[in-house]
């Protein structure tokens, strides 16, 4: 059974008068446990469509199903549901939030979202933070730390419900080349170790050299499907 | 809901300047108001109290139609003996009643063989009276403080205007409820301070001397005064004399008594309806005052972390939750002021008594405005500005629980 199954997706944004086609027709399947990238250049519709997979936004036309959900049936209540349950986000800007420490940021979605205990918190996040390499910066806030040190907080927060799936847009995009590397094997150790999916829009080649599958789009359109191997782009 | 707590109270220290800013609006807010309602509630029972316990009493009791009357001081109005005696049967059945005075109230001239003016003369029972308003003493500036048989005590205003003077013979006529005058010589036993209005021009004398004035076989009461052990018992006791006392029926099977509390006797009642038309309208200030600044900041928070809500949102959080927790900033900026403002108000009042300031009402000097703030004030004042707060960050805080992640992500 495919964790997301996409068939003729289609987004259109309406800008004024003028309609602009975001995704046209997009179908594909991705297995649960994989490591999978979308590339193409800015404005083929990389982001839109992690957008729509994540929940965050609804096709114009065509299905989707997440983890045998369709998801553009959801409620904006059910759609928050769903994602705090089922879905990571790992954001190109971090994305976390200023006025919490390191573990209070992975710490929130296990508190806020899901409400669980605080003995079984602690230690999932203990355990993240130290998976991370963050155990030692955890009282701090996000001003006190790198990049680098940011997007690890980022991907424990990511992680630290246990998500099915988690979608990365241009993770490494703000990242040095050794932080970048150190980031994907971090998710990749955890896609080995968790069985979870990983789903990154990227141009970045680290990242194209990691993945096991690469699917490219170009306006809107899926124009190919390639394995990616151990660093080798087939 | 204690870390939605601890988020919403780092998120105001992050803009500290500004919280400070909107705390300290909000602060002076409630101070002003606490402070404006402890000196005007000062100053009301002060006033209150003067036209009570010198005058007035808590309550008065009236054959039904004399305080209607178009005649003043009519004496066809006054309650027989037996009725009187009523009274007092019931009254001595209310504990809340400390004590009462009769009166026998009347209209005549004022001689001092020279000159002539009208005077309006209070017969009593001089122990009951003082038990009833106990400043009446106080208000006796010249010659012995007490009422003897023989003997008037006179309104300062007529004592400047005719120079009469403690121990000069004076006389009284007045003309009884047969149409007959008749007129009786009395020494001046006093000087007594003249009230504003009406009652500047009230004399005393014992309530024998007013019989005798008005020839009366038997006793006629015009007015019973009535002083409460507790003075917030007012309307319970009114209500409960009314009630008692409306059993009693005349002849065309109408009440005989009338029961009224000093608010529908004394025009200063409407001054203080008039101190509490301000205090609800400094009210009403406040409530704008903290509802556009805590909408101001609420609105610049939303507008500030929306790509913050937008990642909040993403990750799964509720709308519900998105909601409390700029609620929770709201409310948690108005507790703050009101806590900053309540210490401030307390200290003022505090300093106000310390330094003991005095003001003139009427023919009153030197009273001491002693403004006091009971637990109550300080609560309602605290719920009002609270519960605003959070209606005013209601607005900017639905809209962050309902933006779309999608959007709120994009937002630069």
């Amino acid at each position: 059974m495919s964790l997301v199954n996409a068939e003729n997706l289609t987004k259109v944004y309406t800008m004024g008068e003028i309609e602009v086609k975001a995704l046209q027709s997009v179908s594909f399947e991705i297995e649960p446990a994989s490591f999978i990238s979308f590339i193409g250049p800015s404005g083929s519709g990389k982001t839109t469509l992690l957008n729509l997979i994540g929940c965050l936004d609804k096709p114009t036309s065509g299905t989707l199903k997440v983890a045998e959900v369709n998801t553009s049936e959801l409620t904006h209540k059910e759609a928050a549901a769903f994602r705090g349950k089922n879905l990571g986000f790992i954001f190109q800007d971090f994305n976390l939030i200023p006025v919490l420490t390191v573990y209070e940021n992975v710490e929130y979605p296990l508190l806020i979202v899901q409400n669980v205990p605080s003995e079984e918190r602690k230690t999932r996040v203990i355990s993240l933070l130290k998976t991370v390499g963050m155990t030692d910066q955890k009282d701090k806030y996000p001003d006190q730390i790198s990049g680098g040190q940011k997007q690890r907080v980022a991907v424990a927060r990511a992680l630290v419900t246990n998500p099915r799936l988690v979608l990365a847009d241009e993770p490494t995009a703000n990242l040095d080349s050794k932080t970048a590397f150190m980031v994907i094997d971090i998710m990749r150790q955890m896609k080995e170790e968790f069985g979870v999916t990983f789903i990154f829009s990227t141009h970045d080649p680290k990242i194209v050299s990691e993945v096991e599958t690469v699917y490219t789009l170009q306006d809107g359109m899926l124009i190919g499907r390639a394995q990616g191997k151990g660093g080798r782009y087939a | 809901m204690l870390k939605l707590f601890k988020i919403a109270v780092r998120n105001l220290s992050r803009y500290k300047r500004r919280t400070l800013l909107t705390s300290s609006l909000i602060a002076i807010g409630v101070m002003f108001v606490l402070v404006f309602v402890a000196a005007s509630g000062s100053f009301k029972y002060i006033m209150i109290g003067q036209i009570t316990d010198s005058m007035l009493g808590h309550l008065q009791v009236h054959k039904r139609g004399y305080v209607a009357s178009i005649d003043s001081l009519p004496l066809t109005l006054n309650l027989s003996e037996k009725a009187e005696k009523k009274l007092e049967e019931t009254m001595e059945k209310i504990i809340d009643i400390e004590s009462f005075s009769p009166r026998i109230k009347f209209g005549g001239m004022f001689s001092n063989f020279i000159e002539t003016t009208n005077i309006r003369v209070n017969g009593v029972y001089p122990e009951k009276e003082i038990a009833t308003v106990p400043l009446f003493l106080s208000r006796i500036k010249q010659g012995k403080k007490s009422i003897k048989e023989g003997e008037i005590l006179i309104p300062e205003l007529l004592a400047n205007g005719l120079k009469v003077k403690v121990g000069d013979t004076v006389v009284v006529i007045a003309t009884n409820r047969d149409g007959s005058v008749n007129g009786k010589k009395f020494v001046v036993g006093g000087i007594i301070e003249s009230v504003t209005g009406p009652g500047g021009r009230d004399g005393y004398m014992h309530i024998k001397d007013a019989m005798e004035v008005l020839r009366m076989e038997e006793m006629e009461i015009s007015e019973v005064a009535i002083r409460l052990k507790d003075f917030s018992k007012l309307n319970a006791v009114s209500n409960r004399l009314d009630e008692m006392m409306s059993k009693e029926l005349n002849k065309q099977g109408k009440p005989i008594f009338d029961v009224r509390t000093w608010e529908k006797l004394s025009p200063f009642y409407n001054v203080a309806r008039m101190i509490d038309v301000m205090t609800f309208f400094i009210k009403l200030m406040l409530i704008a005052i903290v509802l556009v600044s805590i909408m101001n900041v609420m609105i610049m928070a939303v507008f500030e972390r929306i790509r913050e809500i937008g990642t909040i949102s993403a990750i799964g959080t509720k709308p519900k939750k998105i909601l409390s927790l700029f609620l929770i900033e709201g409310f948690s900026l108005g507790v703050f002021g009101a806590a900053i403002g309540n210490i401030l108000a307390l200290g003022i009042v505090f300093l106000i008594n310390l330094v003991k300031i005095t003001f003139n009402f009427g023919r009153q000097s030197g009273l001491v405005l002693s403004p006091s703030l009971s637990a109550g004030d300080i609560l309602w004042i605290s719920a009002i500005v609270i519960l605003v707060s959070v209606v005013a960050a209601f607005q900017p805080a639905f809209k962050a629980s309902r933006m779309e992640p999608v959007d709120a992500l994009r937002h630069v």
